[in-house]
């Protein structure tokens, strides 16, 4: 007789916890054959506003860590999603329709690109900052700050690897996330939220709201206290090595000016 | 009844020392062709903790071609990425094993444990950490879209941080592509055999990192060595002369990190208690084994007296004896050469006038020990003012104008670095441009970090290590095509 499995309830993830819908509703999830695969959290406006309220919480102090601090807490996600490559590939295919091969290719390109961006925590600054030689006695520099609380939405169609490409960049640069997965492929995005809880990344750092896009976007576009917005362009190639431009997105940049002299 | 410390020692029960050690050539170690080996001591107690392979110029010969056949065959095929990653697992391992490194290395060097612990291992595996995430990204650090590696870089390195200065030379080598054969010094090779051994944990390729033990001939033979694409020395300025006479003429691409004499500048306006934790840390950090040190004070006149003053009361509570103790702020000099060194250097200074300061303290019956020593009344004329000591000896002079302190500070023909303390921000920024020195502290001193480029001016050596101008070092920034 074949053992009954023990399925996993999905919920969403907030503030370094996973709470249900506060709405109490969700839907349901299928693989590439219709077959049933999950109920998934509805993510509502509550939630998003309480996403909001976590990842504020947030950035005080995950954009004042060190470079250095910030980039051993995502090579640490690496290092997690690593040992739980097997379950990623298997969701991933399920939820894609994609061989193991194919979602293999996907899921290790995902754990380097982690491993790329944490390799930027600490140069992302060295690259886009300067000094500025400024006509008078004064000491110039510029250098790139976080903009704060960034809303995402994750690629419909490349269910980890487009999530991961979409948020790492957003976080290394200190900012906190609140960031919507793909609605129809959303049960990689749980996994790696259980990867994130025991990667060192400070709760609220990285908020995960599956659900509608379209009903909860809005929320997050006209609340006051989102900096930012990224909506993934649908048809980006996540395959190739990215540029600093996702980065660049997400950070100020301030200059300094101070007198020099006796 | 003044309060004492307890003994608080770190126990070395979490070394494994081998009663010797062969070569690590080609990705495992072998005996010597030559057969010799020498003893390396733990200073603090001259106790023998090993013996060590005496690379001869057959060994070298070995390592120099095991380093181009990994250059050839393995790393300069390998991806930025691969290599990334492969360079990612050291800077683990080190931090997985860096209590085991830090009590090897105060065990070896006789430095204090709690400078082994919180300095030097935190900044060898940041360094790795650092250089890892460069392997990937060297099209973005401003040397061109492609930037290519050197080739065999052969590195020697100086016993004050010996797996410091080696992370500050392999770190960078390998990010860039490059292959390496180091040579640590020769009273101080056991950390960088346990790093040797990091490197079969990691799966490093074979050959990619070689560690050769041996005295100045073994460095001399390598940096010779006419398969070595790239020489990065750090030590005295007399030998990094010599090996830039050896290097002239050649292909082979150049760094050096030599001595210094560096200014510790004091304003009146400083905040003098900071200041005098920064001049304790600047001269008494690694018993002044620190090509950076702040080993000439000038103090501004109007504040002399005060300061001198609180920095004689700061030594008083200094606490010299076993590195291996917590609470030891200053260690054994690393050997009695070194100590005859600064007992010939400070004997100087008093036949040339200067006054002899130091606080009574106990100095252990074996070992090598040098109490920390303050001279004052010191001119510029004085050799204790020009010449490196690269001990716990401070040399103090004052001035009154900051166009003073910046011609005092200046002459020397050393530029490793220089240190200023003041509220006034624009002085800092002013006086820091005036500096002939590759690094200026300001309200702090002795502080390193991978991402900021260490190296110095004038006879302090060329090029530098951390940072994005450190990777140049190791890439063919003039040719590349």
């Amino acid at each position: 007789m074949s053992r009954v499995d023990v399925r996993k309830t999905h919920k969403l993830f907030i503030g370094g916890a996973f709470p249900r819908s506060e709405s109490g509703r969700t839907y349901e999830v299928t693989d590439s054959k219709d077959q049933f695969l999950a109920n998934m959290a509805l993510a509502s406006r509550k939630d998003a506003r309480d996403a909001v309220l976590a990842a504020r919480s947030a950035v005080a102090k995950w954009s004042t860590a060190t470079a250095y601090n910030r980039g051993q807490v995502l090579y640490r996600i690496a290092e997690v999603m690593e040992g739980r490559r097997e379950q990623f590939i298997s969701e991933v295919s399920d939820s894609e329709g994609v061989s193991s091969r194919k979602a293999g290719a996907h899921v290790d390109a995902a754990i380097d690109r982690w491993v790329w961006y944490a390799g930027w925590a600490d140069k992302y600054a060295q690259v886009i900052g300067n000094t500025n030689p400024v006509a008078g006695p004064f000491f110039n520099f510029s250098v790139p700050e976080p903009t704060g609380v960034v809303a995402a939405v994750a690629p419909q169609d490349a269910s980890i690897l487009g999530l991961v490409s979409v948020v790492a960049p957003i976080i290394v640069t200190g900012n906190a996330v609140i960031v919507m997965p793909s609605s129809s492929r959303p049960i990689p995005a749980i996994t790696l939220a259980e990867c994130l809880a025991t990667s060192d990344v400070p709760a609220g750092v990285v908020n995960i709201l599956t659900g509608a896009p379209a009903e909860v976007m809005p929320w997050l576009a006209e609340h006051a206290d989102v900096n930012a917005l990224d909506g993934a362009a649908p048809h980006a190639d996540w395959q190739a090595t990215p540029s600093l431009s996702r980065m660049r997105a997400f950070v100020e940049v301030k200059t300094v000016w101070h007198p020099m002299g006796v | 009844m003044p309060f004492d410390y307890a003994p608080a020692p770190e126990s070395r029960s979490i070394v494994d020392i081998e009663s010797n050690y062969g070569l690590f050539i080609g990705g495992s170690f072998s005996e010597p062709t030559s057969g010799e080996f020498f003893k390396t001591i733990n200073p603090a107690t001259e106790e023998v903790l090993s013996e060590v392979a005496e690379a001869g110029q057959a060994d070298v010969d070995a390592a120099v071609a095991a380093a181009r056949r990994a250059y050839d065959k393995t790393w300069s095929k390998m991806s930025g990425k691969d290599r990334a990653k492969y360079i990612f697992r050291i800077a683990r391992l080190i931090q997985e094993r860096s209590r085991e490194l830090a009590v090897l290395e105060t065990l070896d060097n006789g430095k204090p444990i709690r400078e082994s612990r919180d300095v030097d291992l935190p900044l060898v595996a940041a360094h790795f950490f650092y250089h890892a995430g460069w392997a990937d990204k060297l099209e973005f650090a401003g040397y061109g879209p492609d930037p290519k590696s050197l080739g065999v870089a052969a590195q020697v390195i100086p016993w004050n941080f010996p797996l410091l200065m080696l992370a500050w030379k392999v770190a960078p080598a390998l990010a860039c592509g490059n292959t390496v054969v180091l040579k640590p010094a020769e009273t101080t090779p056991l950390t960088a055999l346990a790093f040797a051994d990091i490197c079969q944990q990691a799966g490093l390729p074979p050959g990619v990192v070689n560690i050769i033990t041996g005295a100045g001939e073994t460095g001399r033979m390598l940096v010779e060595h006419p398969d070595v694409d790239k020489v990065a020395f750090t030590g005295s300025t007399e030998v990094g002369k010599a090996i830039q006479r050896a290097v002239a003429g050649t292909k082979k691409k150049l760094t050096l990190e030599l001595g210094g004499k560096a200014a510790n500048i004091v304003f009146d306006d400083a905040p003098i208690d900071q200041a005098i934790e920064g001049i304790v840390n600047g001269i008494y950090f690694n018993q002044g084994h620190v090509c950076c040190a702040g080993s000439r004070l000038l103090l501004q006149e109007s504040v002399a007296d005060e300061a001198l003053a609180s920095l004689k009361r700061r030594l008083t509570t200094l606490r010299l004896g076993d590195p291996l103790d917590k609470n030891t702020d200053i260690g054994a000099i690393n050997s009695s050469m070194q100590l005859s060194k600064i007992e010939e250097l400070t004997a100087s200074g008093e036949a040339e006038g200067a006054e002899r300061w130091s606080p009574t303290c106990p100095i252990p019956d074996k070992g090598f020990w040098f109490p920390p020593t303050v001279f004052t009344n010191v001119t510029q004329a004085h050799r204790i003012a020009r010449e490196e000591i690269f001990g716990p000896v401070l040399s103090v002079l004052t001035f009154r104008t900051p166009e003073e302190a910046v011609a005092k500070a200046n002459n020397t023909p050393f530029g490793l670095s220089a240190g200023i303390w003041t509220e006034k921000g624009s002085r800092i920024l002013w006086m820091a441009n005036q500096m002939r020195a590759g690094i200026v502290w300001a309200n702090t001193f002795n502080r390193f970090d991978p991402t900021s480029p260490f190296g110095g001016f004038k006879e302090s050596g060329f090029g530098r290590e951390g940072g994005v101008q450190g990777l140049g070092a190791y890439l063919n920034v003039e040719d590349p095509s």
